[in-house]
């Protein structure tokens, strides 16, 4: 009797301590956010004397034109990036899918953007659009073309951003398209040679539907990751001029140091929060019912057989 | 349907050559198997004929038109791969259409087309489904379907049957040979399985180490193989082979070897006369030894015994060598049984030590 119960319990005791670092890591943090977030919480007090306001940090974002402001400017961006990110990456990947001399060193050189670190890269691009030094105003000058406002305009700061992010995030969409592509079945792509399908046409109907599972996780990964982008944005414009590149987790970081709202931070988050576990839901959603259909087929098949 | 022709055909993959002058040509309407073991350069042919491969030097003509260069869809031609290549995002019908679809077909003849291939088939009621959704045999001929539908001039078989299991396969084989009569095509056939070769080829082609060792019919292949590498490849249970020498006996040239001293004909004795006193191997099949007790019968132990109802397949000891023997009988031979034989005479088939022709 006894030994039937600690044989029971053993799995569960091998189990406790990640269980205790997962709840220490993982949930005690979250909880502690969206603890926060029902709090009216200046840095200057311990959360203990804080002030018990319920969801009005909530209604009142919800009705503040800035934080209204920058959710969608969020939105936007990331929207925008992964579009570019993907028709850059997947084209890339298709144009580089071959056998030449040298293409592997120029995929590797392809990825180096991703693996620099994002101060690093937003400083970067601050030089290169630099007003009066940078390379692209430089250039524009010498070829006798108007210059351009690169950080200083609402419209163009906003381009700008997308830009240094699709030059650093492409990469990304590459290898993981490329991988794709290199692990589709090859007999496949040379029956629709025999059966007289182009080059483009080969893409079309039959490299692209069969890389969609890969793609669209990968677009579900990135999303997530656009949404949470921050270094780049606060080295190149710090969310100016005026709120036109303010992304949501920028507002978070400025809402908590400039102007010392803790709850409402938190409220902020956990608005981005909402955000991104939809995505991942979504994402999770799709992978379980790709998993259903394939276990659907296999059952057909079987029974066909 | 025009006569398809391989001229001094060469493939290198960097520094290795994988076909050497290769040259072949293939009638009108024929059923052409190329059989070979692994690595042989047999799909590597066919792939060149497909398009799918390029080619290093030579030529392939197609009636009077020089493919050699042509895209694969220029060169009007369909193919079935061994691991089917249905497009696994596509139903049946889709697969069988893409082809049609991409020409812009009408649409009322696509429909007509693809029914009437089904029909053929067995598909009918598989049409809206995915090919993951359907077992190996199905699979199989949705790939037949696809080539089918496109009437095209020549149609290429990469190892089609080798996915299938061996009752399936069987009966896959025949469904294929009943369809090639039907459709009266050029047929270029890939297979490694010398039974499929001679059940389903006009004309086979024996490949090794990207060279052909001899092309001709089943039966040319069979009863009169060039070389000792075709006489071992084709026939099931394969040829057994022995050293021997060949000795003269008054006129008359005897096979001797240990065990065994066997006459040839006189006719063979006169033109293998240059022979005499020299080496040979000897190669017998399983079904040209028969049962007699004449003199100068040959003494074999039974080792092995499988019965298999009509027919044994026994294993016997010559001259230290393991021999096969098929005996047609329906009553079962015991392991330890002495037996005469004697081997018939157009089944001994000589060969010669260093070049392997036949003698």
């Amino acid at each position: 009797m006894k030994t039937a119960l600690a044989n029971r319990m053993t799995p569960y005791l091998f189990l406790a301590p990640a269980g205790i670092v997962l709840v220490a890591a993982l949930l005690y943090p979250i909880g502690y956010m969206i603890y926060a977030s029902f709090l009216d919480w200046n840095p200057s007090q311990r959360i203990g004397e804080a002030d018990w306001i319920g969801l009005r940090n909530y209604t009142n974002l919800l009705g503040d034109a800035a934080f209204r402001e920058s959710f969608w400017v969020t939105i936007k961006f990331a929207a925008i990036v992964v579009t570019l990110e993907m028709v850059l990456g997947v084209g890339l990947a298709l144009l580089l899918d071959r056998n030449l001399r040298g293409m592997s060193i120029l995929r590797t050189l392809f990825i180096l953007p991703m693996m620099i670190a994002p101060i690093v890269v937003g400083l970067m691009w601050r030089y290169m659009y630099h007003p009066t030094v940078g390379i692209f105003n430089r250039t524009l000058e010498n070829i006798g073309l108007p210059t351009v406002p690169w950080l200083s305009d609402g419209g163009w700061a906003f381009t700008s951003i997308i830009i240094a992010d699709v030059w650093q995030w492409t990469p990304f969409i590459f290898i993981l398209s490329l991988a794709a592509l290199q692990s589709l079945p090859q007999s496949a792509i040379e029956a629709s040679r025999i059966d007289g399908a182009s080059a483009w046409q080969t893409i079309l109907y039959v490299k692209l539907p069969l890389m969609m599972p890969v793609l669209i996780v990968t677009a579900l990964l990135r999303l997530i990751d656009a949404f949470k982008v921050l270094e780049v944005i606060l080295v190149l414009t710090n969310g100016g001029p005026g709120l036109s590149t303010e992304i949501l987790s920028l507002r978070i970081a400025r809402t908590a140091s400039e102007f010392r709202e803790l709850g409402v931070a938190a409220a902020m988050s956990n608005f981005l929060l909402i955000l991104l576990l939809v995505l991942t839901v979504a994402m999770y959603l799709y992978g379980k019912a790709a998993e259903l259909r394939a276990a659907r087929l296999r059952a057909a098949a079987e029974e066909a057989a | 349907m025009p006569e398809i022709r391989l001229e001094n055909l060469r493939k290198d993959y960097g520094a290795v050559t994988v076909i050497e002058d290769l040259n072949l040509s293939m009638e009108d309407g024929e059923f052409t198997v190329l059989v070979g073991p692994s690595g042989c350069g047999k799909s590597t042919t066919l792939r060149m004929i497909a398009g799918l491969e390029a080619v290093t030097e030579g030529r392939i003509m197609i009636g009077d038109r020089d493919v050699s260069r042509l895209e694969p869809k220029e060169r009007d031609l369909a193919m079935v791969f061994q691991d089917y290549a249905l497009y696994p995002h596509m139903n049946v019908a889709k697969n069988m259409s893409f082809a049609l679809r991409l020409a812009r077909y009408d649409k009322d003849e696509i429909h007509k087309r693809v029914s009437e291939t089904a029909e053929i088939l067995g598909l009918t009621d598989h049409l809206q489904r995915k090919p993951a959704e359907l077992s190996g045999g199905q699979r199989q001929r949705v790939a037949m379907g696809r080539a089918l539908v496109r009437d095209a001039g020549t149609f290429l078989f990469d190892e089609p049957l080798s996915n299938l299991d061996a009752k399936l396969r069987g009966q896959m084989r025949g469904e294929l040979a009943l369809m090639s009569q039907r459709i009266n095509k050029n047929m270029i056939y890939v297979t490694h399985d010398q039974v499929e070769a001679m059940t389903l080829g006009d004309r086979i082609v024996v490949m090794k180490f990207g060279k052909i060792m001899q092309a001709g019919t089943p039966e040319e292949l069979y009863r009169k193989p060039q070389n000792k590498f075709v006489a071992g490849f084709i026939g099931s249970p394969p040829m057994n082979f022995l050293p021997a020498e060949l000795r003269d006996h008054g006129g008359t040239l005897h096979v001797e070897g240990q065990g065994f001293s066997v006459p040839l004909s006189a006719e063979r004795s006169a033109s293998l006369k240059s022979y005499t006193n020299q080496n040979v191997h000897l190669g017998v099949r399983p079904s040209g030894f028969v049962e007699s007790d004449a003199p100068g019968a040959i003494e074999m132990p039974i080792v092995l015994s499988e019965y298999i109802g009509a027919q044994s397949v026994l294993i016997s000891e010559l001259g230290g060598q393991q021999v096969t023997i098929e005996l047609n009988s329906l009553e079962p031979v015991r392991i330890g049984e002495i037996r005469h034989f004697t081997i018939e005479r157009e089944e001994l088939h000589l060969f010669d030590p260093q070049t392997e022709a036949a003698l």
